[in-house]
Order: structure tokens, then C-alpha cells, then sequence
């Protein structure tokens, strides 16, 4: 399934503004341009600087890109029950679904979900926080995702990560590592 | 440095009005500055704009700054001062000639930039940014023109006009209880820290006249010595548009303007023992922690 | 995170406005004066952050009114100079940007768009096409229009909005939207020029030091026909861009009988419905104005050359770039539009759909979304006069 996707990732990334997913996102950019792909990172932007709903739109892709705005994704990240409500029926058939159901409680239940899209659901946020990861719950799904559609190679994930961890952060590298093989190894 | 003595070449036209009083050739005490260009200025009769044109010119002569003088012309009665001063010019929209000036004087800092401008340009159009330049503390000089009318446009109602003051657009006198009261800058402007500088002269006698350019390069010293934004307000007259005679305007600025504008200097920072205006800024502030915080750039 | 000490030749993952910034600073601008609004607001920051690194100036201004006209002093001093805003501020630089046209100052001007009428909206838009083309205050007066579609593009863009403004001593403006000014793709920077390295200005109020006559800068002539001899002269330089400087790209265009025009953040749109119809077997193509002003008249005569007998104007507003191409045009062959308003980007399955009809001989809809919308707009006109017709 994944393979079929592999020249073009088609990711929306949603949630609450402060979980990280445009962080994620911009981590997911970046193994595009350590691989040399067409890449574009577009967030929404609106009045709300915090708590309101975050999403970005990463696209990569060996083509030139048209619109960063995605209206078919063959992924979604979505982080709480409206991201789920609203980008779950958008996946096309095929794309994969990654549900953090600590806050999206209800999971993708009663969403209407197309037929052949790999719905993945647990529980991202209570496990980073079990695991002393607080706030890494963004880059636990980024890992499951990656399991999931492996649109980069391992090694370009690592390094990508490395290099969206600001340079006065350091001590928060080894945690984000540490979340990502945890959603690989999920 | 003493007044130049120069030979005097008058335009045809001007030879044939007052040519049996001045000779060609003869050599005449005060002559025009150098900064003043021999183009003659549309000034009306009894206008201070001309007075203080050359005042601005026998400044900027004294202090041997032509070469790096850049001013900036407002949009009023003085909009063809590019014309009659000899260092380089800017004409600028109305009421933007302080922001025109920041930025001439943030890309050439060594330079020397003056606006002048009327009271409509800078205390109706341009307030906020003859305010903001002040507050900011430009090194730049300001001449203000207040004449409590606006000219060019024919005598229309000034930010400045007086209470019960008859022109075009206040017909049966400026109704203070419908469109408030004048706008007093040098007292406004007194209160911003970016200021240095501010005085108010007028130019209806010699003394007054001695005293206005005193003042004026004070401003522009001021400038030169990096002690921050200098204004000096001139209060002014309008013979065409108040109707007077040139000689009744003078009565008329004595006897309503003067009170209500009195003349005197507002704030100098270096009268108050500071060395510019940053150091008096930090002592109004000394109570507040923050502002006086050391800045390491 | 976007690196901005990087070799020029490095691919970066930057913000479209913060490459504007960047491109700017490499382009030997060390002047900004701007007032903050959304969607340009990361051009500033980073403008702030950076420009007095450099040896640069960057000032917040108490207006976008004041910003403008410090643009114009500094730009009258001779400095390479910007400022940025989004619609409703690019309005009250419109008096500045006069002056500027009106006294030969060159500067650039980014208006990162946003949707409108009023405070309108603040998702991205292409409203202020007329406002930018058609000259940006009163006057006769034009500046080129540089529309980047992608955020190199943004770099590449701004790099030769400097160098026109100068050359040809005029305003320029870089004509942005919110979707590209807050997108990151990767971009290899311009290399950094030392401004020193740049051309003198003979004409700029430096301070005459006794070495030359007084320089003025100035827009005001009593006399009509001086006036008229200065902006007859503006306008052979006019001529000189127009000749010179006209930028599109053309996809698929060479056996196009359908032809998409789209700029900025709709020609990303249109891209992906092109594609969509040349996979359907629909002959169209994509042709992408770079300048909107020159407007690049001489690409239509190039696909009209080629066999366009259809042309779709494909806008974020309700119809503006159109009147271009129908100018353009002249007849040749039909003009349709299509377009949403108000901050909402049409989905490259709308245009497809349009392009769909059009190929099938269908009236197209002009804007999905709206009730009645075709019925209030005018329809396509009927070339034919009536003797041709027959009446």
C-alpha cells in the first residue's frame, strides 16, 4: 500500500494550535528537501495565536507542486475530533489515517471514511505522557505515520528530525528520538 | 563668520521695477546668502515666509553646511522652496515631510535635514508624523509656519486658526463648542522625550526677527551636535487671506496671536543640563526599571 | 527551521515572506520601513531581526502613509529601500507611491494580498490586481508588477524588482498573496550584493558638497506643459519595459487550444487542474503572467500563434486580470473567467470542471459557490457587429 504513494505524499497535519503539528510538519518537509523532492509546507493562519485549530498542508512530491492546499490527502495526522470530523472523510482510498484518540475520543467512529483507507487510532498523547515525553505525542504520530507509508527512508527521517530541533534546544533532541522510534516501533 | 559682501545681479524684470534705486554692479552690504537662490520668491506683501526662507538660508551659510543640507518642502505657500534654496531639496506630500526627512536622515545620517512646513502640512494632515518624528527623536530640524490660516488654498480654517477667527471655511467665526480649539505644537511637542528643542519666535520686528533666527540655528546646531529633534515655531502672518494690510496683520498677530501662542522656548534639554535628549529621557523615566535598563548593542 | 547563513548556493526550507526579506537584503536593500499587518508580518520580523545584523536600518513607522513617504526620502537619498504591507495598508501607501512615480524615486513595495473590500478578510486573495496595475494612487503613472508563484520565485522576483526600480527609476511592486508569502518550499538564495558595489545615482539629494548643482526631487510642475513633457518622458521609459521586460511561463501551450491564465497563488491551482485535464486528453495549457504590468501581450499573441482559440482567466476575485486578457486578445478568441472571492481558493477540481466545459462547449460557471452569479455578471460578448450578424 505504501509503495503506491511513494512518489507523492499528500499530508494534512491537524489539531489544536500548541501539539506540535506544524512542528511535525515542518520535520516532514525537510526529509524533502534532504532528498531533493518537490516540497511545500503550507499552515492555516488565522486570528487565533493559541489553543485554536492548527493545521498544515506538507506536500512532497517528485513533480513540481501545484496547490499546498490539499484537498486529497493520502495522509492525515489528526491530533483532536474535529480534525478527524473534518479531514477523515478527505483521505482517499488507499491514504492512511493517523488518530491520537486521547483527545479525538471517539476515534473515527460515526466519520465517514473511505473505503480502503488504513485507519490507525491510539492513544498519542497519554502515552507520551506515561513515558516522561510530554508534549512529543506530534512526533509519536509522525513515527506511526512513517511505519505506516514510509515516505522517506529511515536514515533521511533522522536526519531531518536533527535538523528542526533549534540549535538552543539540544536537550530536547534525544526526546524527540526517542518519541519518534516509540511510533515506529507501535 | 561675517556677512558676505557680494556684488548683487538682479533679474530683468525685478531692474526695471526697483532698478533706478539699485544700480547693476554696485557693490551692496547683506546680500543674498548663498543658500538662497536668486530666483525670485511668489511670497505675498507682508509674508514672514520669506523672512524666514532667508533666515534659513543665512543659517545654513553661518554654519557652512550647505553641501550637506538636504530639505525637505512641504505642500503650502512654501512648496517652491526647492526652488529658492541653493542646498539639495525634496518636495514632499502634504503633511509627510518628517517622515521624508527620517528617511533621508537614516541612510545619511551626516547629512543635515530640515522639513519646513505651514500649520495645515504640519499640525492638521501631518500630525501624526510630526509627532511620531518627535517622539522618535529624529536629528532632524523642523520650521513651523504658523500663520492660523491655510494660504495656498485661499484662507480656509488652520489647525491653528484662533477662537472666532473669520476665514473661508468658518464663515461666521471658528465655533470652538463645534470644532474645538487650536492646536498649540511647541506646547504638544514640549511634552515628548525625543524632543530637544522646541521654541516659539515670530518675525514682527528686528528684535523678534534676530531672536527667530537666533533660535533657528540653535536648531539646526542642535542637529549638527546629534542632541535630537529641534522645532521652532514661527508665528507667522497672512496679510492676503486675513485681509489686513501687512502692517495691520503685524498689529493684528501682536494683539490675538501672541497671547494665544505666547513666544518663548518650551523645552532645551541642553538649557536643562543634559547632553541631548536620550540622557533627559532616562531622567524623566528614573522611577521605571525598564527604561532604564543598559542596552549591550 | 529556515538557516539564513547559508552558502548561496545551499537549497533552504524557508517562508515565502521570509525570502522576501532575505532575497531583499542580498539584493543590497538595507532600508525598511513598514507598519505590521497580516499576512506580511513574518517580512517585517525577520527584516528587524536581520537588517541592523547588517548595517541596515529597519523602522516600524507610525503609518503605512508615513512608511510609504519614508520609502520615498530614503529612496530620494539614493538607497535601495522597501516596505511591505497587505491590502488595506497598501491603500494608504498609495498617496507615497504617486510621489515616488511622480519624482522618478525608485523603492519596492510588497503587498502580501489579502481578501477585501474594507478590512475584508485576511486568506489569501489577487483583489488588488486593478489597484496594482492600473497605478497604485492618482496619477498617470504605472510600475512594474512582479507576481511570484512559488517562494523562489519570491527571491528571484524581488532580486529584479530592485534592479528595475533603479534602472528605470520607478516604484516597483511585488504583488504576493497570503498562500505564498506563508508557504515554505525550498529556494537557493541570491547571492549578497555589497550596495556599495551598485550603480551611483547622480540625480539622488545626497548633499551637493560643493561639487555639483542642488539636486531636487520633486513631483510638482505649475507648468502643464512641463508636466506634460515629464510624463511624456516617464512613459518612453514606459515603452522601454514593455519592450524589454514582459515574463510568463508557458506549460503545455504549444498545441493549447485551451489556454488558463492564472498568476500568483491561482496559477498553483490551475497547474494541478492543467495537468488534470492533459491527463483527460483535454489540449490545455498553462499560461502563468510573471509581470502583470508590462502584462505579457506578447505570450498571447504567441498561444493565439499556436492555435488557442479559448482562453479561462482563473482569479481569486471576481474578475479583474480578465479586462487584461481580453485587451490582449482583441478578439481573437473567446475570454472566460473564473473565480472565487472573499479569501476562498477555488480547488483545482473547480477549474478542472470549467476547463471540462469549455472544451465541451459549455458555458462555464464563473464562480462555484455563488447563488446566481452569472446571471449579475456580464456574459460573454458577441464580437460579431450587427451587420455581421445580419440585423
Amino acid at each position: 500500500m505504501a509503495e503506491q504513494f511513494n512518489h507523492e505524499l499528500l499530508c494534512v497535519l491537524s489539531g489544536f494550535g500548541g501539539q506540535g503539528l506544524l512542528f511535525a510538519g515542518k520535520v516532514m518537509a525537510n526529509t524533502g528537501l534532504l532528498d531533493g523532492r518537490h516540497v511545500s509546507w503550507m499552515p492555516s493562519y488565522g486570528p487565533e495565536m493559541r489553543g485554536g485549530t492548527a493545521n498544515c498542508s506538507v506536500s512532497l512530491s517528485d513533480d513540481a507542486i501545484g496547490t499546498p492546499f490539499i484537498t486529497k490527502p493520502t495522509a492525515v495526522i489528526a491530533m483532536n475530533q474535529p480534525s478527524v470530523e473534518k479531514f477523515g472523510p478527505t483521505v482517499v482510498p488507499g491514504g492512511t489515517i493517523v488518530i491520537d484518540s486521547t483527545l479525538a475520543m471517539n476515534g473515527a467512529e460515526g466519520v465517514d471514511i473511505a473505503e480502503g483507507v488504513n485507519v490507525v487510532t491510539f492513544k498519542a498523547t497519554e502515552m507520551a505522557e506515561e513515558a516522561g515525553l510530554k508534549g512529543l505525542a506530534n512526533i509519536i504520530c509522525l513515527g506511526k505515520l512513517w511505519a505506516e507509508t514510509h515516505f522517506c527512508t529511515r536514515e533521511t527521517l533522522d536526519a531531518a528530525l536533527t535538523k528542526c530541533v533549534p540549535a538552543t534546544k539540544q536537550h530536547l533532541l534525544e526526546p524527540n528520538r526517542k518519541a519518534l522510534q516509540m511510533g515506529i516501533d507501535l | 563668520m561675517a556677512q558676505p559682501t557680494a556684488t548683487i545681479t538682479l533679474p530683468d524684470y525685478q531692474q526695471e521695477r526697483i532698478g533706478s534705486q539699485i544700480a547693476e554692479g554696485e557693490v551692496i552690504k547683506s546680500a543674498r546668502p548663498h543658500a538662497l537662490t536668486d530666483v525670485v520668491t511668489n511670497y505675498c506683501p507682508g509674508c514672514t515666509h520669506g523672512i524666514v526662507n532667508r533666515l534659513v538660508a543665512e543659517c545654513i551659510d553661518e554654519l557652512g553646511i550647505e553641501g550637506r543640507t538636504v530639505g525637505i518642502a512641504p505642500v503650502g505657500c512654501s512648496v517652491m522652496m526647492y526652488d529658492f534654496l541653493n542646498c539639495d531639496m525634496i518636495e514632499a506630500a502634504h503633511g509627510r515631510a518628517p517622515a521624508v526627512a527620517t528617511g533621508v536622515k537614516r541612510v545619511h545620517p551626516d547629512n543635515v535635514v530640515f522639513a519646513y512646513q505651514g500649520d495645515g502640512d504640519l499640525a492638521s494632515i501631518g500630525t501624526a508624523e510630526t509627532v511620531h518624528a518627535a517622539t522618535r527623536g529624529e536629528k532632524i530640524t523642523v520650521i513651523f509656519i504658523n500663520n492660523a490660516i491655510y494660504g495656498m488654498t485661499g484662507g480656509q480654517m488652520a489647525p491653528t486658526s484662533l477662537p472666532n477667527q473669520v476665514t473661508q471655511t468658518s464663515p461666521y467665526g471658528r465655533d470652538v463648542s463645534k470644532v474645538g480649539y487650536p492646536v498649540r505644537i511647541a506646547e504638544l511637542l514640549s511634552t515628548l522625550d525625543g524632543v530637544a528643542y522646541v521654541e516659539r519666535v515670530t518675525c514682527d520686528s528686528r528684535a523678534h526677527i534676530i531672536q527667530a533666527k537666533k533660535a533657528i540655528k540653535k536648531a539646526f546646531q542642535n542637529q549638527i551636535d546629534g542632541i535630537g529633534y529641534s522645532l521652532v515655531e514661527v508665528v507667522a502672518t497672512c496679510p492676503t487671506n486675513w485681509g489686513m494690510t501687512p502692517q495691520n496683520a503685524f498689529q493684528w498677530l501682536r494683539d490675538n496671536m501672541l497671547p494665544y501662542y505666547p513666544l518663548g522656548v518650551y523645552k532645551d534639554v541642553v538649557a536643562d543640563g543634559f547632553a541631548n535628549a536620550a540622557e533627559a529621557a532616562l531622567e524623566r523615566a528614573k522611577d521605571c526599571p525598564i527604561a532604564q535598563q543598559k542596552r549591550e548593542d | 527551521m529556515a538557516d539564513n547563513t547559508q552558502a548561496a548556493e545551499e537549497r533552504v526550507l524557508m517562508k515565502g515572506n521570509e525570502v522576501l526579506a532575505e532575497a531583499a537584503m542580498r539584493a543590497g536593500c538595507r532600508f525598511f520601513f513598514g507598519y505590521p499587518i497580516t499576512p506580511q508580518t513574518e517580512l517585517a520580523a525577520y527584516m528587524a531581526k536581520r537588517l541592523p545584523k547588517i548595517g541596515g536600518t529597519f523602522l516600524q513607522a507610525e503609518s503605512e502613509v508615513a512608511a510609504i513617504n519614508m520609502v520615498y526620502g530614503a529612496g530620494a537619498a539614493g538607497a535601495r529601500v522597501m516596505t511591505s504591507s497587505s491590502s488595506p495598508g497598501v491603500s494608504l501607501k498609495s498617496e507615497g507611491a504617486s510621489y515616488m512615480a511622480g519624482a522618478d524615486v525608485p523603492g519596492v513595495i510588497v503587498n502580501v494580498e489579502r481578501g477585501g473590500p474594507g478590512l475584508g478578510g485576511i486568506q489569501p486573495s489577487q483583489s488588488d490586481y486593478f489597484q496594482a496595475t492600473r497605478a497604485l494612487g492618482h496619477g498617470d503613472y504605472f510600475m512594474p508588477v512582479l507576481a511570484p508563484s512559488t517562494v523562489q520565485e519570491m527571491a528571484d522576483l524581488i532580486y529584479l524588482a530592485f534592479d528595475l526600480a533603479d534602472e528605470y527609476r520607478t516604484p516597483a511592486m511585488i504583488l504576493a498573496d497570503g498562500m505564498i508569502g506563508q508557504m515554505m518550499e525550498p529556494v537557493t538564495l541570491p547571492p549578497a550584493r555589497d550596495p556599495k558595489t551598485l550603480a551611483a545615482k547622480p540625480w539622488a539629494t545626497t548633499g551637493h558638497k560643493g561639487e555639483r548643482k542642488h539636486n531636487v526631487v520633486n513631483s510638482l510642475y505649475l507648468s502643464p506643459e512641463k508636466l506634460e513633457d515629464t510624463n511624456r518622458e516617464r512613459f518612453e521609459r514606459y515603452e522601454q519595459i514593455k519592450a524589454k521586460h514582459q515574463r510568463q511561463e508557458l506549460m503545455d501551450c504549444d498545441d493549447a487550444e485551451i489556454v488558463v491564465v492564472a498568476f500568483g497563488a491561482a496559477s498553483r491551482i490551475a497547474r494541478t487542474a492543467v495537468r488534470d485535464a492533459r491527463a483527460k486528453g483535454i489540449k490545455c495549457g498553462l499560461l502563468r503572467p510573471i509581470t502583470l504590468w508590462p502584462y505579457p501581450t506578447d505570450a498571447i499573441d504567441q498561444v493565439i500563434a499556436n492555435g488557442a482559440t479559448k482562453f479561462l482567466s482563473v482569479e481569486l476575485n471576481m474578475g479583474q486580470m480578465v479586462e487584461d486578457v481580453r485587451l490582449a486578445v482583441n478578439g481573437r478568441a473567446s475570454v472566460d473567467f473564473y473565480g472565487r472571492t472573499g479569501g476562498v481558493l477555488p480547488t483545482p477540481e473547480e477549474v478542472l470542471d470549467q476547463i471540462e466545459r469549455l472544451a465541451a462547449g459549455q458555458p462555464v460557471a464563473r464562480s462555484a459557490g455563488a447563488k446566481d452569479v452569472g446571471s449579475v455578471l456580464p456574459q460573454p460578448i458577441d464580437r460579431k457587429s450587427s451587420y455581421e450578424r445580419g440585423e
